[in-house]
């Protein structure tokens, strides 16, 4: 790990000012940061700790919203009571990442500001244009069977390694930030961004801002969720491929559907198109196979990683059965029903 | 000053139950303090990146990884490890199950796997072997002495013996 100064944030304001030097970089849990440094992939010059900030907060909002404190552990929030009521979508996201330890460890603002798990991003000796751009990517021609199928550019095909950002994307979740130029609030869907020729820049968070929480709006879907995640082995690995699904079923139609895949692309990937397809319609499989088209459209292949596609097609069906039969993954049992 | 004591930050840790006031370089982790600082070599380096569970200790009651710990982000914290947990005159029950299973083969995971285990006892979210398997899972033992493992964890959550 290099060198670098440490800096306490007693509040918002000091942490906003102690980020006015380049360089510098927040420490929340750690979980992923300290890992980057460890791996020469991150060197920062300065880390600012905001662990003393009183951001832990997990609260429900008038009209049964919630707002998860930016410093809220990902267990806080996944065996919080209220989030159970009100967000089991995101309990179940959570729950089926990470280890039991690291989840004690991780935030909610650092779930979201995490790096791709790339193996050529983690490995200096190789070119890659997310950590030094301009010098290529190695996994375009690599070893690419992780990586995405949608929303890449020739620049960087890495995905976006969380579960949690998946069902906050579903939900419509939003950001709340507070930087230099004052608060706002940033919709999910705007929050992380598509590499593009600048696959370095991960979010519209800008430098001096910092996440002070993620809002949810009410729940209104019942038992009518899931999170379906598929890795390569049953826990503590990251997706191939997953899916939230909410659907608000009444009088045996789908009245809205919310739909988002992770493991498949540069960013926690909402299918509009998907949700389009079921309104209005009775859950059947043709249904579902139809939305699953849908959400693939325009999917592409790498050289590794062609069974992705009809991996995710499958898996959007699945998971669209398990919802309409109110009858959610477990997290624990890994059977899929 | 020199350069490097300037660079030095100030920590209080209760580690076992003993008081330390430490200055440590910002980039030590919980992990080399505790081990590096403190003698306290129970807790074990395996891969330092978060992957294995090896340094598996109790900040504040909660299981984590000390290797992706900042010492000095956890100044005034609580830390339990292996040491901690019993003496060798009264070992920790699930110390007695891993010898009665024969719960490891070199050995070198199992103070994570016993800290990770007494924590999973004291949340009281495991019902069963499926969740075990499921809350140890950030546990490797590359000697593969899993079965056993759930086994003595098993024992011990079923016998109500843990702390």
């Amino acid at each position: 790990m290099n060198r670098f100064e440490y800096v306490r944030a007693y509040s918002v304001e000091d942490a906003i000012e102690a980020l006015r030097p380049p360089g510098t970089k927040v420490l929340a849990g750690g979980t992923n940061l300290v890992d980057l440094m460890k791996y020469g992939v991150t060197r920062p010059s300065r880390l600012v700790d905001i662990n003393r900030l009183p951001l832990t907060a997990i609260e429900e909002l008038p009209g049964g919203g919630l707002r998860l404190g930016a410093l809220s552990t990902n267990a806080d929030v996944a065996y919080a009571p209220p989030v159970a009521v009100h967000a089991p979508l995101v309990a179940s996201a959570i729950l089926s990442g990470a280890s039991a330890q690291l989840r004690n460890a991780a935030t909610t603002a650092g779930n979201l500001l995490q790096r791709t798990r790339c193996m050529y991003f983690y490995d200096t000796s190789t070119p890659c244009n997310k950590r030094n751009p301009d010098t290529g990517c190695s996994a375009l021609h690599g070893i690419n069977r992780m990586h995405a199928i949608l929303g890449a550019s020739d620049q960087c095909v890495a995905v976006h390694p969380s579960d949690m950002c998946v069902a906050f994307a579903a939900l419509d979740a939003r950001v709340n930030v507070v930087g230099a130029a004052g608060a706002r609030a940033i919709a999910f869907r705007d929050f992380h961004r598509l590499p593009g020729d600048t696959p370095d820049v991960d979010t519209t968070l800008q430098p001096d801002e910092v996440v002070t929480s993620v809002e949810l709006p009410p729940w209104r879907f019942a038992a009518h969720y899931t999170y379906l995640k598929v890795r390569d082995r049953l826990s503590y690995a990251f997706a191939l491929v997953s899916v939230a699904v909410a659907l608000e079923v009444r009088d045996g139609r789908v009245a809205t559907a919310r739909l988002a895949l992770g493991g498949v692309a540069p960013k926690p990937w909402r299918s509009a198109g998907a949700e389009a397809v079921l309104a209005g319609e009775a859950p059947q499989r043709a249904t579902f196979e139809r939305a699953a088209d849908v959400a693939l459209e325009g999917a592409t292949a790498l050289s590794g990683n062609r069974f992705k596609i009809e991996l995710a097609r499958r898996t959007v069906v699945r998971a669209l059965e398990q919802a309409a039969a109110a009858a959610p993954q477990s997290q624990s049992s890994k059977r899929v029903n | 000053m020199d350069q490097r004591a300037q660079l030095l930050v100030e920590v209080r840790l209760v580690v076992n139950g003993t008081r330390h006031e430490l200055a440590v370089e910002p980039w030590v982790t919980l992990l080399d303090l505790l081990r590096e600082h403190l003698c306290l070599t129970g807790t074990k380096k395996g891969c330092d990146q978060g992957q294995c569970g090896a340094c598996t200790v109790l900040v504040d009651g909660k299981r984590v990884n000390s290797c992706l710990l900042l010492a000095v982000a956890k100044d005034g914290a609580e830390v339990t490890t292996i040491e901690g947990l019993s003496t060798p005159e009264r070992m920790h029950p699930l110390q007695c199950a891993f010898i009665e299973h024969d719960a490891f083969q070199c050995g070198y995971c199992t103070p994570g796997q016993i800290c990770s285990a007494a924590a999973l006892i004291a949340e009281g979210r495991a019902q069963g072997r499926e969740d075990i398997r499921e809350l140890m899972s950030g546990n490797l033992c590359r000697c593969g002495a899993y079965t056993n493992i759930v086994d003595a964890i098993e024992e011990v959550l079923s016998a109500g013996r843990g702390p």
